[in-house]
């Protein structure tokens, strides 16, 4: 008799989905869909609406990352408008959106899917969470990582009205010029960013790469996929959020194209199936071959462990360093670990709070001349940008009024749902056997799915100074497991 | 240890935003954990759909639902938060007002499978599949939930005891909601939690507004530059403000962009797009038919403008009606 | 629902200087007309707030009219100007929720013009009975 297993909802990531394990006669896993639930149609009701009003509206896709929307719409409207923005317009942006990428992905690993990494991939579901990070961590540490994001949110604010929803992306560059005591602010905390961006690459080392378990379990094989990888490259090759060509590379590492943003077309597609509303993108050659990878494989995967593979290297210096001792670490390049992702995500975070210093100390970010105006009648443009959670696409077509005809999104996570449905599979194929499930076994489960989809975590203490913490540790039926006081060491 | 009152986060058809917004309490979250126990929060925590379903009815103190109800899931998902919770909270404009997947009530069902499944350029679907509620793959049967024809607020769905508004609602808000709620201080059942004054009323640029506004060119931000310290109704930018709560500390235009309104409107307003539309064309200046429409064809999508976040609460709630599937 | 049973109902906001004091005088003249449209009097056309057309659309009716003075014949200067403005974007609004044409109308009826008061509630009402019912609101 068929077993059917549910984990609804699954949990610590953006966005809605549920598990569906479905065991034969013998207890092992016979299949495992990855379902999303939901679906709001925004490349339907944008039609109709203002071009320019997009970067407003598509933010709305994603709360934790609306900037990568905002941004990549901007570049959008960029194209759309045949007009390319002011040099300081270029540089603020990057800069705003490298903010974003360092505090998004800080917050990720010690809040999101670090938890079953820094605490344990088998602890108890009490302390898969933040709490149990803190005592991993230290309570100090806690609160350095919510004084960072904190910091680069305020700055962000700032610069573009808010964090969540900024609202500063216009077609020829953005609303409004860097105020000079901003800037003098920004250069003051950068260095601190690139600090803890180290800070936080030598806990992973400290924390996971010394535990040979962890290491094991980063390599094992229920999760890694041999797939293609798809990520953004500037004019030399290296890393770049903001902008560039997309390259794509298959699972020997071998190049297969490189290309400008509009494209895409060209190269990728999507299918559909019926038991999801989310789509699964492809490469179209060699086409849609289903949820397999290796040599034959349609599937590719974007974010920041396919960045690193595509790229020939990190745009900064010290993030380059990292980047070589992960791949000397790995075995070479490329890398098909998925759990990889969550050190390739704290290279990327280094990065960002390297680029940020580079550009606040930029002289020109203080210019007021911020944006050019379209001379021409809009028509069609694309514009991608690097999200946290991988490539993010951005296409419309509008009439002569700049009214939205045609509106096409491929969503970072979109294009990685077939290989995390990929990653479902075999993950609960890897640790389910003979019937035996449990709440631990499950998350490992889930743990295939969260080290793609950095959502947001959740910073339940902030620990500035000399505030107390009082942490309550609960079970998964929200009895109270343990109470734990600042000053008191959490036993693992 | 005393009993702390539980506590539940949950979101429909929601971006996340929400969840940032309470996390952006910074500090003061410190303060919300040590008062409360929060047992449902699925973007950071492990609880379960039958952790809920197992608790008694009215065991819950506060339930903050964000995200419009777009889903049969997000509506189940409602009335069983409604049953276990004493106090449910519609939080950010989409719980409140519809929000922005409430722009899809324009747009038939149909419309949006025909487009998302079909039309997009990137689209390989020669078998024409459609994502639907049953499905059998492999042998196994698989659920999906329905999209209804309409998005709905949440008091579309149930009773709603207090309102958060913004999208995302800042976090000052949220701290003078929570602290209310936790002292039992709250206004009668039904308020919105931010003042009813318009945006207009704080806003940096409001001393620079002229007496009498008379617009004679409509300007749209994608064509035309700002200044960056004059009214932007004064200069010809359509701004929400007249017609939108205050409390959100105007943001936006310190972001130097326009307001869209996402507070919604002051108490006693039915309809806010109406209302801006109505407070809008009095302030045009011309006379004759032809001259008004002229004028009108500046604006480019006034739907889409004024009813940005509160189409499902409007009066009209949605465009043509969509085919029972 | 049979076409052949279906009365349209047409809330009509009369102002109070011209367009009532025509229907009235429609009345005294004996003038015949279809009674689907009750009459709200407002003073003035300029009072007649968007929401209002809205909710009666809301509430049950199929159609809605505005009557007002012709322009430059306000008696408040400026509020039929206002009516005007309001109106025409409002029209864009309901074309955009796919509201027919037909089933909000604004006409400028002086308080000498009862015949023209009985042709436009004739005209309306056999359009709307031609449409249909009002379904959008009730979903």
């Amino acid at each position: 008799m068929t077993q059917r297993i549910t984990i609804d909802p699954i949990t610590r990531l953006e966005g809605h989905g549920k598990i569906e394990i479905f065991l034969d006669d013998q207890g092992e896993v016979a299949n495992a869909y990855m379902q999303i639930p939901e679906l709001r149609g925004f490349e339907r009701f944008c039609l109709g609406r203002a071009a320019e009003e997009m970067p407003r509206i598509t933010q709305r896709i994603c709360g934790v990352c609306p900037t990568a929307h905002h941004m990549a719409s901007a570049r959008a409207l960029d194209a759309l408008y045949h007009v390319d923005p002011p040099p300081a317009a270029h540089k603020i942006r990057e800069l705003f959106y490298n903010l974003f990428t360092f505090e998004d992905h800080t917050l990720h690993f010690y809040f999101l899917g670090g938890p079953d990494f820094i605490v344990g991939p088998n602890a108890p579901a009490a302390e898969r969470n933040v709490v149990g990070v803190i005592g991993k961590v230290g309570l100090e540490i806690g609160g350095k990582v919510i004084e960072a994001r904190k910091q680069a949110r305020h700055f962000m604010a700032e610069m573009a009205g808010k964090a969540i929803h900024p609202v500063f992306g216009l077609p020829g560059g953005i609303s409004k010029p860097m105020k000079s005591d901003l800037v003098d602010a920004l250069r003051k905390a950068a260095p601190g960013l690139v600090d803890f961006a180290q800070f936080s690459l030598q806990a992973f080392a400290d924390i996971v790469l010394k535990n040979q378990a962890y290491v094991d379990t980063i390599l094992a094989d229920h999760y890694a996929h041999r797939t293609n990888y798809m990520g953004t490259v500037d004019p030399d090759g290296k890393v770049n959020f903001y902008r560039g060509q997309l390259r794509v590379i298959d699972p020997s590492g071998k190049r297969l194209y490189q290309f400008e943003p509009r494209e895409y077309l060209t190269y990728i597609a999507e299918h559909v199936e019926p038991w999801s509303y989310i789509k699964f993108p492809f490469l179209k050659t060699p086409g849609w071959k289903g949820f397999v990878d290796g040599p034959d494989s349609g599937l590719y995967r974007v974010a920041p462990l396919a960045r690193l593979n595509v790229a020939d290297g990190m745009a900064t210096p010290r993030a380059q360093e990292h980047y070589e001792q992960m791949f000397a670490t790995l075995g070479g390049k490329p890398v098909h670990s998925t759990l990889a992702t969550h050190w390739a995500r704290l290279i990327e975070a280094l990065q960002a709070a390297e680029t940020v210093e580079r550009l606040a100390n930029d002289p020109e970010i203080l210019s007021p001349v911020v944006r050019r105006l379209p001379e021409q009648p809009p028509t069609e443009g694309v514009g991608v940008v690097e999200a946290p959670r991988g490539t993010l696409i951005h296409h419309y077509a509008t009439d002569a009024k700049g009214i939205l005809t045609m509106v096409n999104l491929m969503v970072a996570t979109v294009h990685n749902a077939a290989p995390i449905q990929m990653s479902i599979d075999k993950a609960a194929r890897g640790v389910i056997h003979a019937g035996k499930v449990n709440d631990g076994l499950l998350n490992q489960v889930e743990m295939a799915f969260r080290a793609y989809d950095p959502c947001f975590g959740c910073a339940t203490h902030s620990l500035p100074g000399e505030m107390p913490l009082r942490a309550t540790i609960r079970d998964a039926r929200g009895l109270i497991v343990k109470v734990v006081e600042r000053n008191s060491r959490l036993m693992v | 240890m005393a009993d702390k009152p539980k506590v539940a986060f949950y979101w429909c058809a929601s971006c996340g935003g929400c969840e940032e917004a309470v996390v952006d309490l910074e500090e003061n979250i410190l303060k919300v954990v040590d008062a409360v126990d929060i047992i449902l929060w699925p973007c950071a925590m492990d609880f379960k759909k039958q952790d809920i379903e197992a608790m008694d009815d009215g065991s819950i103190a506060v339930a903050f639902i964000n995200g419009a109800v777009r889903m049969s899931e997000q509506e189940e998902w409602v009335h069983l938060l409604r049953r276990k919770s004493q106090m449910v909270v519609a939080f950010g404009a989409c719980a409140h007002l519809g929000g922005i997947p409430g722009l899809a009530n324009l747009n038939t069902k149909q419309e949006v499978f025909d487009t998302c499944y079909h039309d997009v350029p990137s689209m390989d679907n020669k078998g024409a599949t459609v994502p639907g509620m049953e499905s059998t793959v492999d042998g196994h049967s698989l659920h999906l939930p329905r999209f209804w024809d309409t998005v709905k607020s949440l008091d579309q769905v149930t009773d709603v005891d207090y309102y958060l508004p913004g999208c995302a609602p800042p976090a000052d808000l949220i701290w003078s909601a929570i602290n209310a709620i936790l002292t039992g201080q709250l206004p009668p059942k039904g308020a919105v939690l931010s003042p009813n004054k318009a945006c207009c009323d704080d806003c940096p640029r409001k001393d620079s507004k002229p007496d009498k506004l008379e617009i004679t060119e409509i300007k749209r931000p994608a064509t035309h530059l700002a200044d960056p310290e004059l009214c932007f109704m004064a200069q010809g930018f359509i701004c929400m403000g007249p017609a939108t709560r205050g409390g959100c500390g105007n943001r936006c235009i310190e972001g130097y962009m326009p307001c869209r309104g996402c507070f919604g409107p002051m108490d006693d307003v039915f309809d806010q797009g109406a209302k801006f539309l109505s407070a809008f064309a009095s302030i045009l200046t011309p006379r004759d038919e032809a001259a008004i429409d002229a004028l009108l064809d500046q604006i480019p999508d006034p739907t889409g403008t004024f009813y940005r976040f509160s189409l499902p609460t409007s009066l009209l709630r949605r465009g043509k009606m969509g085919t029972p599937v | 629902m049979a076409t052949a049973a279906f009365e349209p109902r047409i809330v009509a906001f009369f102002c109070n200087w011209c367009t009532y004091t025509a229907s009235d005088l429609a009345g005294t003249a004996r003038l015949a007309y279809e009674p689907n449209a009750p009459v709200v009097r407002v003073m003035c056309s300029g009072r007649v707030d968007p929401q209002f057309v809205l909710k009666a659309l809301q509430e049950g009716a199929d159609g809605v009219l505005v009557g007002g003075c012709h322009p430059g014949d306000c008696h408040y200067q400026e509020g039929n100007y206002k009516a005007l403005r309001r109106f025409r974007l409002l029209k864009r609004v309901l074309t955009q929720f796919g509201v027919e044409d037909e089933r909000v109308r604004l006409e400028w009826i002086s308080a000498s013009e009862g015949d023209r008061v009985q042709h436009v509630i004739n005209e309306m009402t056999g359009q709307l009975r031609k449409l249909g019912p009002f379904h959008q609101a009730r979903s």
